[in-house]
This record gives C-alpha cells, sequence and structure tokens, in this order.
C-alpha cells in the first residue's frame, strides 16, 4: 500500500523566511560588520550637466576620522568603466562610463568624490569640505528635442544624442505583412502619443555594500539581486581575478529591477576597499537611493492602429523614443525592446512594425524596472484598443475578444514571430466580468451620466499578456544579450537524511525558500522543514543567473526539478541493489522505493545514509547522491489575465476614487496561493501606483524635483482599494512544472485598467486622454478641456517638507 | 541621512528652556516631537548648534480648562487632542483637523506646539487654530506675552517668536455646541494637504448665526475666508446659501504653484472644498 501524502505543491504554506525578514532580525548587508570596517560617503553633482575644472579635497582629508579621499582622477584606472551587458545594435553608440566623474557629470547625483573614514558621520561630515568648480554646459532634458537636428548634446564626442536605432518588421521578418499597406487601407486609424513617465524603483531597502578585501578572495556583500552577474562584471570591470571575487547577496528587501545592477558604488567600495587593504561599507539614504539608484521607464510613444470598421485589427506601428539618461547601464538599452515582442499582445494583427530610438539626456540612467519593457508595451496597446472601442462605439471587452486568439487556436505564432504555448483569454474574462459585475455597473455608469452626477463612474479594461521566464539562451543571443538565461541548481541529500537545495536564483523577497521546499518535497517525498535552500553566495552557490524577469521559478525552480531527478536516479541503482532487485522493478512514490508489486521498500533517506556509509554500494557507483543541473528553457511562458477597474471621478476636484479591482490572473500551476497573491497584490500597487501617483520629475536645470517621499508619491495601504483576485489555471507547456511566473503580472496589467477607467468615466467631456500620472489637477484641466499634460513644476516655494529649502528657515 | 553634529539639552522646566535659548544664539532649535525637525536635519537642510528638547518639561503637556478656553500645552502630542473629550467638546474643530494629520505614528510623536511653530503653511492645524481665534501664550527672558494667532504667522516658515522665546501653550476659545469640519484635499493619504478647509459653524433658529472659515495653504500663512464667513451669517444653512458664500473663498488669497497645483487650480479647490467643508460642518 503505498501511503497517500498531500502534495506541497499548492499548498497556501506561510513563508518560511517571513519571521526574519519581517522583523529585520537578519543579515541585511547594513546589519552586517567586520573589524576594522570603514566608511564610504559619496560627494554628488548638484547639477546636471557640466564640465569639472577643479576639485579640492585637502580640507576633506584633514578632518576628523578621514582615512582618504578620492576623485574620479585618483580611480580613472582602477574603476574602469560601468558594464552594459545589452548591445542592442551593431553600431549602438556609448561613452565611457566611470564610477566617478573624472571631467564631466552628466546627471545630477553623479558621483564625484568618495570619503573614506573610521565613521559614517564622519565620512558625511567631511563631504561638505570638498570643494568642486563645474562649469555648466546646457542640460538636455525633453527627449523630442533630443533627437532633433542642432540639439544640445550630453556627449559631445559621440556627435548625437541617439544611442541605437533598433527596428522590427513583420514583412522584412516574414512574419506578418506590410504595416504601411495596413496603414494605407485602413477604414479606421487611431493615432496617438503617450508617455510613459519616468518612475523610480524605491526598493524598500537601501543599496548597501560591504567589501573585505583581508582574506584571500575579496568577499563582496551588497543589496543586490544579481550575485552571480556582479561577481563576472566586477571582475571584467576593474581587473580583479574573478576566482579571487565571492560576493554575497544576503537578505536583500526588494528590487523590483532597481537590484538589477552594477552599480558606480559597488565597484568603488571594491576599488578603494582593495586599495587601502581595508574593509569598507556604505549604505545610502533614501533621498541618495531615489536621486541616483537607476529609474525607470521614460518612453515616448508614437502609436498608429490600423483597422477595418468591423473592429479587426489590421496593423499597428510603433515608434518609440526611449530615455537612456546619461549613460548606459547594464541592461539599459535592451527595456524597450524587451516591449518589442509585447506590443501586439494577445491579438491578431497581421502586420506590425516597431521602432526605437535610444536616447541619452543628462538624467539619472534608467534602466529595468518591474516589468521592464513589457508595462510600457501594454500600457500602450490596452489604451489603444479602449480607443478603437471608442472611436467604433463598441464595447472594448467584445471589441478585444473579436480581435484576441481564442483558446482553441494554441500554440499560436506571433506578428513577431513568438510562439505563444498556451492561454484562455475567454476563460480568464468570463470569470473577471462575473466577479466584477461588468453588466450591472455599466448600466449605473448610464444611469449617473444621464443625471449628471457630480461623480462619475469609468470602467477600464486590460486583457494583458506578457513574455517573462526570461529566456531561452538562444533567444537572448540572437537579441544580443551579453549572457544566456540558463540557470543551475543542485540537491544535496545529507547522511540524516536532510536536503540541502543550492539555486542559482537570488531571492530578494519571492519566497524561493519556501516554494523551492515545496517542489523538493513533493519530488523527494521528504518533509517540507526537512529542506533547507542556500542562495546568494557565489561560494555556496557557484553558478546562477539569478533573479528578474519573472525566471526563478519557471527556470531557477525547474534547474531544481532537474537536479532532484538525477538525485533520484542515483538512489534508484543503490536502492536496487541494496534490495537485489532491478532498478526496473522500483517505483518511486512518497519518498521510498518500492518492489512493484509488493511491499518490500527502502526509503531515500536510508538509501542516503548508505551512500554516506559507502559500504556496500554497486562497483562503479560513487558514493554521493548529489546532482547538479542546469536548465536553459526551450520558449518563454506567457502568463495572461484580464484585469477590470471601476474609478469613481470627482469632476468637481478630479480626484481618482477606485472603487472596485477584480483581476483574473492565468500563471499556470500555483506552487503556493499566497505568494502568488502577495505577488499580484504588490504588482498591482505598483501599477496603479503609475497610473495614479508616481514621476519622477526634473525642472529646467535638470535637478530631480521628487527627491524625497515627500514629493515621489507611493501609495500605502489606505490609499489602495481592496484586491478581489483570481486566477484560471492553464499550465504552461514550455516547462515540466507548467509554471508560467508572476512577479511582473500585476504590474504590467493594472496601469491601463486604471488608465482606461479614468479616461471612460470623463470621455464623455471630450477627454480621450490623460497623461500618467493621472493627478487630480490633469484630470479635472482636462474635464474643463485644458491640456491632459497640466502640471508640473511650481516656480515658488510651497508648503511641505519636500518644498524646505535651505534658505527657508524650517524649525 | 546623518545630522551635522550638535549639541543637546533637555532642560526640565520653561525658565531653563528660554535661558538655554537665549544662551545659544541664533543657531538653536527647539526640539519636541521632532517629526519636521529631525527630517530636515537628516538631510542638513539645517545645522542648528544647539538642539533644545522641551520634551521633558511636564508644564508644557496637556490641556487645561480654563472657563471660556481651553489651554492646550505646547507638547500635547496630536494623538493625546484627538482624543481629549474637553476638546472634541468645545474645539470640535481642532479634533477633525488633527484626524486628518500623517499617520498614528506621528502623531504620537508630533506634538501641537511643534507644528504650529513650525508654520508650515500646509501643516493642516494653523488654519483650525486661526478660525477658532486662538492666542498664542509665548515665553520669553522678559516674561509671557500673548498673541494672537492673526499676528502669530508671519510668512512661509516664519512665526511672531523672538529668539529667546517659547510657544508654551494655546488658548483656544471654546466653541461648544459649534459643528466643524476639516476638509483636507491631497493625492494620497500621508502627503501634505494642496489645499485644506477648516470651517466651524453655529446654527442658531435654523439660521446660520456665525461662521469660522480657515484655509490651509492658500498663502504662505494659513488665512481667514472672511468674506465666506460674512456671507454666511443669517442665511438658512442651505446647499444654495454656502455655495453662494464659498464662491468667495479664494478672495485675497495668494496661493502657491507647485507640481500638484497651479493657482487657478488651488483656487478652484478652495471654493469647492470651502462649501463642502461647510456643508459637513452644518450637517446639511
Amino acid at each position: 500500500m503505498t501511503a497517500t501524502v498531500e502534495p506541497e505543491v499548492g499548498k497556501a504554506r506561510l513563508r518560511k523566511e517571513d519571521a526574519r525578514l519581517i522583523t529585520g532580525r537578519t543579515r541585511w548587508t547594513d546589519n552586517l560588520t567586520v573589524p576594522g570596517l570603514l566608511h564610504l560617503a559619496f560627494l554628488r553633482s548638484p547639477v546636471a550637466h557640466a564640465r569639472i575644472t577643479a576639485i579640492d579635497v585637502e580640507a576633506a582629508r584633514r578632518k576628523p576620522g578621514v582615512i582618504a579621499v578620492f576623485t574620479g582622477r585618483d580611480l580613472a584606472e582602477a574603476q574602469g568603466s560601468l558594464p552594459c551587458a545589452w548591445p542592442v545594435t551593431a553600431d549602438q553608440k556609448a561613452p565611457p562610463a566611470p564610477s566617478l566623474a573624472v571631467d564631466q557629470v552628466n546627471f545630477a547625483g553623479e558621483a564625484v568624490a568618495v570619503v573614506v573614514a573610521r565613521g559614517k558621520a564622519q565620512a558625511h561630515d567631511a563631504l561638505e569640505a570638498i570643494d568642486v568648480d563645474y562649469e555648466d554646459l546646457p542640460v538636455v532634458l525633453d527627449l523630442a528635442a533630443a533627437v532633433a537636428d542642432g540639439a544640445d548634446l550630453v556627449h559631445p564626442d559621440l556627435g548625437t544624442n541617439k544611442s541605437a536605432h533598433w527596428v522590427f518588421d513583420s514583412a522584412e521578418a516574414g512574419t506578418g505583412s506590410d504595416v504601411e499597406q495596413a496603414i494605407a487601407e485602413a477604414e479606421v486609424l487611431v493615432e496617438r502619443t503617450y508617455r510613459q513617465q519616468r518612475l523610480i524603483p524605491a526598493f524598500m531597502e537601501p543599496r548597501s555594500v560591504l567589501v573585505d578585501p583581508t582574506g584571500e578572495q575579496t568577499t563582496v556583500w551588497s543589496a543586490t539581486q544579481i550575485p552571480h552577474i556582479l561577481r563576472l562584471m566586477l571582475a571584467l570591470t576593474t581587473g580583479t581575478p574573478e576566482h579571487k571575487l565571492r560576493v554575497i547577496a544576503p537578505d536583500v528587501g526588494g528590487g523590483f529591477g532597481g537590484k538589477l545592477q552594477v552599480t558606480p558604488e559597488e565597484v568603488v567600495a571594491l576599488v578603494v576597499a582593495t586599495r587601502l587593504g581595508k574593509p569598507v561599507k556604505w549604505t545610502e539614504s533614501r533621498s541618495e537611493s531615489l536621486l541616483s539608484a537607476h529609474h525607470g521607464r521614460d518612453q515616448l510613444q508614437k502609436l498608429t492602429l490600423a483597422a477595418r470598421r468591423d473592429g479587426t485589427v489590421t496593423g499597428l506601428k510603433v515608434e518609440l523614443l526611449a530615455d537612456m539618461g546619461a549613460y548606459l547601464r547594464l541592461v539599459t538599452p535592451g527595456v524597450p525592446i524587451l516591449g518589442a515582442f509585447m506590443f501586439n499582445a494577445i491579438y491578431k494583427f497581421p502586420a506590425y512594425r516597431f521602432e526605437c530610438t535610444n536616447v541619452f539626456t543628462t538624467k539619472t540612467p534608467t534602466d529595468a524596472y518591474r516589468g521592464a519593457g513589457r508595462p510600457e508595451a501594454t500600457c500602450a496597446i490596452e489604451r489603444l484598443m479602449d480607443e478603437l472601442a471608442a472611436e467604433l462605439g463598441r464595447d472594448p471587452i467584445e471589441l478585444r475578444e473579436q480581435n484576441w486568439i481564442k483558446h482553441d487556436e494554441f500554440p499560436f505564432t506571433t506578428v513577431c514571430g513568438l510562439e505563444y504555448d498556451t492561454g484562455n483569454y475567454e476563460a480568464a474574462t468570463a470569470k473577471a466580468k462575473e466577479m466584477f459585475g461588468y453588466d450591472q455597473l455599466r448600466a449605473e455608469q448610464r444611469e449617473r451620466r444621464e443625471r449628471g452626477d457630480t461623480v462619475q463612474l469609468g470602467i477600464g479594461t486590460s486583457t494583458f499578456t506578457e513574455m517573462c521566464g526570461l529566456a531561452p539562451s538562444r533567444v537572448l543571443g540572437s537579441l544580443s544579450y551579453g549572457a544566456g538565461g540558463w540557470e543551475h541548481a543542485a540537491v544535496r541529500m545529507l547522511p540524516s537524511g536532510k536536503v540541502e537545495v543550492v539555486t542559482g536564483s537570488s531571492a530578494h523577497g519571492q519566497g524561493h525558500e519556501t516554494a523551492w521546499s515545496q517542489i523538493v518535497a513533493d519530488q523527494l517525498g521528504v518533509p517540507f522543514e526537512d529542506i533547507e535552500v542556500l542562495h546568494g553566495d557565489t561560494q555556496s552557490s557557484p553558478r546562477g543567473l539569478d533573479t528578474y524577469g519573472s525566471r526563478s521559478l519557471t527556470v531557477g525552480a525547474m534547474a531544481v526539478l532537474k537536479a532532484g531527478e538525477k538525485v533520484i536516479r542515483k538512489a534508484r541503482r543503490i536502492a536496487a541493489h541494496m534490495m537485489e532487485c532491478a532498478e526496473d522493478d522500483l517505483e518511486f512514490t512518497a519518498g521510498k522505493f518500492t518492489v512493484k508489486g509488493t511491499e518490500r521498500a527502502t526509503a531515500i533517506t536510508d538509501v542516503a545514509l548508505a551512500v554516506f556509509a559507502a559500504h556496500d554500494l554497486p562497483d562503479g557507483v560513487e558514493p554521493s547522491l548529489d546532482s547538479e543541473a542546469t536548465f536553459d528553457p526551450d520558449n518563454f511562458s506567457f502568463p495572461h489575465g484580464t484585469h477590470l477597474c471601476a474609478v469613481d471621478v470627482d469632476t468637481e476636484t478630479g480626484f481618482v476614487k477606485i472603487r472596485k479591482y477584480v483581476c483574473v490572473d492565468d500563471v499556470g500551476v500555483v506552487v503556493n496561493p499566497i505568494i502568488v497573491e502577495g505577488q499580484v497584490h504588490g504588482g498591482l500597487a505598483q501599477g496603479l501606483a503609475q497610473a495614479l501617483y508616481e514621476e519622477a520629475v526634473h525642472d529646467e536645470s535638470g535637478t530631480l524635483t521628487t527627491g524625497t517621499l515627500a514629493d515621489y508619491l507611493i501609495p500605502s495601504a489606505v490609499d489602495l482599494p481592496h484586491f478581489d483576485t483570481d486566477r484560471t489555471e492553464t499550465p504552461a507547456t514550455s516547462n515540466q512544472l507548467g509554471v508560467k511566473g508572476v512577479g511582473e503580472a500585476g504590474t504590467i496589467a493594472s496601469t491601463p485598467a486604471v488608465v482606461n477607467a479614468v479616461v471612460d468615466a470623463v470621455r464623455h467631456f471630450g477627454v480621450n486622454d490623460i497623461q500618467m500620472p493621472c493627478t487630480p489637477m490633469r484630470v479635472w484641466t482636462a474635464i474643463n478641456g485644458g491640456p491632459t499634460d497640466a502640471g508640473g513644476l511650481g516656480t515658488e516655494a510651497g508648503g511641505g517638507l519636500g518644498s524646505i529649502d535651505t534658505s527657508g528657515g524650517a524649525a | 541621512m546623518i545630522p551635522a553634529a550638535f549639541d543637546y539639552t533637555a532642560p526640565s522646566t520653561v525658565d531653563d528652556a528660554v535661558r538655554a535659548l537665549a544662551d545659544a544664539g541664533e543657531e538653536a532649535k527647539v526640539i519636541a516631537g521632532g517629526q519636521s525637525l529631525i527630517p530636515v536635519l537628516r538631510m542638513r537642510l539645517a545645522a542648528p548648534s544647539t538642539l533644545i528638547d522641551i520634551g521633558r518639561i511636564p508644564e508644557l503637556r496637556g490641556i487645561r480648562d480654563e472657563g471660556d478656553a481651553l489651554v492646550i500645552g505646547a507638547t500635547t502630542t496630536h494623538y493625546e487632542i484627538q482624543r481629549d473629550p474637553l476638546v472634541r467638546s468645545h474645539a470640535l474643530l481642532l479634533k477633525a483637523a488633527t484626524d486628518t494629520v500623517a499617520d498614528p505614528q506621528v502623531r504620537h510623536r508630533g506634538t501641537f506646539g511643534g507644528a504650529i511653530a513650525h508654520a508650515d503653511p500646509a501643516g493642516d492645524l494653523l488654519a483650525p487654530v486661526l478660525a477658532l481665534d486662538a492666542e498664542l501664550v509665548l515665553h520669553g527672558l522678559e516674561g509671557r506675552r500673548t498673541v494672537a494667532a492673526a499676528d502669530f504667522f508671519v510668512d512661509y516658515f516664519t512665526t511672531a517668536l523672538r529668539q529667546d522665546e517659547l510657544l508654551v501653550a494655546v488658548r483656544v476659545p471654546k466653541h461648544t455646541g459649534w459643528g466643524a469640519h476639516y476638509e483636507k484635499f491631497n493625492r494620497v493619504a500621508q502627503a501634505w494637504s494642496i489645499v485644506a478647509v477648516a470651517a466651524a459653524v453655529r446654527i442658531a433658529d435654523g439660521v446660520i448665526a456665525e461662521a469660522r472659515v480657515g484655509l490651509t495653504n492658500m498663502s504662505a500663512v494659513p488665512v481667514r475666508a472672511t468674506a465666506v464667513e460674512a456671507a454666511l451669517v443669517g442665511q438658512p444653512a442651505t446647499p444654495e446659501a454656502i455655495k453662494a458664500a464659498a464662491a468667495h473663498a479664494a478672495d485675497g488669497t495668494s496661493p502657491t504653484a507647485d507640481g500638484n497645483a497651479d493657482t487657478a487650480y488651488r483656487e478652484h479647490l478652495a471654493r469647492v472644498l470651502t462649501s463642502r467643508a461647510i456643508t459637513a460642518a452644518t450637517g446639511v
């Protein structure tokens, strides 16, 4: 008889890592110390674009506790140039990217000098004694102006502000027809320009790095998403031999792509520690983080959608300007390119063209931020589908259904050449409409509109998909990405029957320790509690490509599964030897090898002990069950879902209140429903924030005016609605687990659902767009016939902490 | 970030605090709950030589009934004001505004007097203090003086406090039985007011007998919407009468422009929010 054990996969387990993460009684980088630790503080440029004509650090060197002060010139050779791993075109233009600026600063917040002191406060005090002379250069802030003839240049040596021009054309690729012809023959054209505003990732734990050069290997602790990539890149950038570096990402408090980076501060910390032969640490302040950690989004999207009068879409043309900021960081140029494959979304466009110009400005560099390219694309197409519906007087959901891939049409090769393996948009949408009460809300909307209610109801739809599980290495190669997309894992059976799982994924809040334990518990038939997941240290998890792009479960956990399969295969041979039977006579369930048709069985944990003793193993069998595997997916995975949002818009003030938010996501097989729901909630919060609250704003001199959380408005729980979340479950066929990834889904889907709802609420006032974030003033101005991008910078000091200046005499 | 170094003293009496203030000179700052000052110090927007902590002076804390007025000690916390039965009975407007201040953590640390002395034009307690005709009790080397709220707020973050003076208490005339409402408009719950309106009304025989309306963030200092008050008196508490009076809300104001609101939008908001605040205060 086989014991039936409730499977772990699918169980709503509380996360085993939460107690230490939530209480903070754990190893955050800033909690760590080593003997003789010195502290770094960075002096940052207050101006956006200037030549450095002189830096005087002598007074700073004499300040109490100061050990050394370095300028960019002092470190010029050792610091090298920060890496960009994604040259999107062969002729991509990129300036040198020094960690400390050498001759010129190109964004406000760029580091120009570093102080090393015994105490953190002493390091900060000494910053004020450094004297820098700047000779102002013209700032380059506006994307369209930056690419115009005669524009001022960020990097005059490049001769242009255009870094790269990247094109995908379905006619040229042979994946579809010619979009110009589709536009020429269109019965209906929807032409729009949308702005994806600049956002700041704003992870909870500030960035922090500690470098100890006193061992044989130099150890780098960093609050990073990518310890493995960081090790390689630090080696390549600074010339430190790779085998002399150990990188540890201890517990990391969020990243959202913001810690998918090789930062100037990490490079400087390594260079300075090496030069001084002493350990150093740097932890940023929140305002330092908002100013200098990479930003996200920032695109200007010119869009042309062609359709027939009957609502059938016939072509889509996308022309993007994407703001790189002042430099190309790790994957900066590739972010908009990731979106190239997502503008067509779930719809059967026969013709498609995507063109992107990557542009330099004198702003903080941009790079990956939750969704990275895909939210921008999804927002654009989902807004356009609502606009087409309005143009044709059709229900926006019904119009989408007319154009989307039907569930019996999978697998489906898109106009971009991607093969969507599975999906069921009808099922998710039907469920969402039912939960939302779609028809009743539409009826209420009509009634309130006729009544002239001062508070108008709007309904927004977003039927999204995304490509995630980054990624098949061959696809990344075809996109000129500098690395593969595989992931590595190892499973180690300890003599006592406990299990160590080593993963190359690098959790920073996702819950890998819990999810991986659930998967391995089912596979090996050992208790959940008996599994330890090791990650984030290049010594204990020597190979990996880390965590981003919703890839950990689809790629990283698959590697774990493959390693586990090898453990079972090794154990089977030994179990057969122990029970004196043929391997084929054994079946493995619930942790036991059982001789078929008998009750004779040996537990895998007993096999592990026998292997440890190694007294009686078959000839030629090594005394170890431990196994490694590296998994490289054949395809992306394609989560999808239907998000519906109802908003109440106060037409007297422009204030938007989300009244109801329903989402039905299909993320394939679910390992842990609590983790999935948590990811969806957090993702929704960030997506709604783009729609309504967050925007990084620079003034005309290039200064970030949203440099504190008093001005960069992140919603808290009280600002967010109750989320009604549910799922459909269409397993992915591109991996054995049937999983699709959930980390970015909520963020990608929700932004256009909210904006569509806001525009829907006020469309009868003649409004067909409101620029994000849809602030009360923008909504009110649009209702009253004004421009849709109202709001911007004031010229006078206002109230509130963020507006205080040094001369304000604040109490 | 880390504040610049400073000296710290925590006197236990008002006299000692005032002496410390005089001794420390221009570069001294008074700290109470620290909810505004500490961020400013950490960002090094200010670097005072001395911090005088008045949090350990018992006589500065608490709410007393003095017949026709409540006297609220300067270091009484927002949380204490929210919970105080005297405030609820006699200065409901103050409770209504305090309820909207920041979040529970700030309300437990932050002090009433600190918020007023800080004089942030977007601070929520200035307009109610002005609307209720409160008086500020200031104590300096030369003794005590009392300044009307209308004379206390001088400019952005600037008050009538002299270098050696401490705000020790706020005397709030009782408005027993008045209806009150604080209508706050901001983008997220923890943000400062873009505009807010403090309204208190006394209704007698179905008619508005008296009205007090104060505006937050409509000028460099809190302002009274005197034209609205005058227009309300003697009117029935009807939506039409209230709306007509509220049309004057922005008269005489000079609001700032920032990323959240330009001046025209602020003026519009003042009118809409004034109408709503009075409506809520009258219970119409």
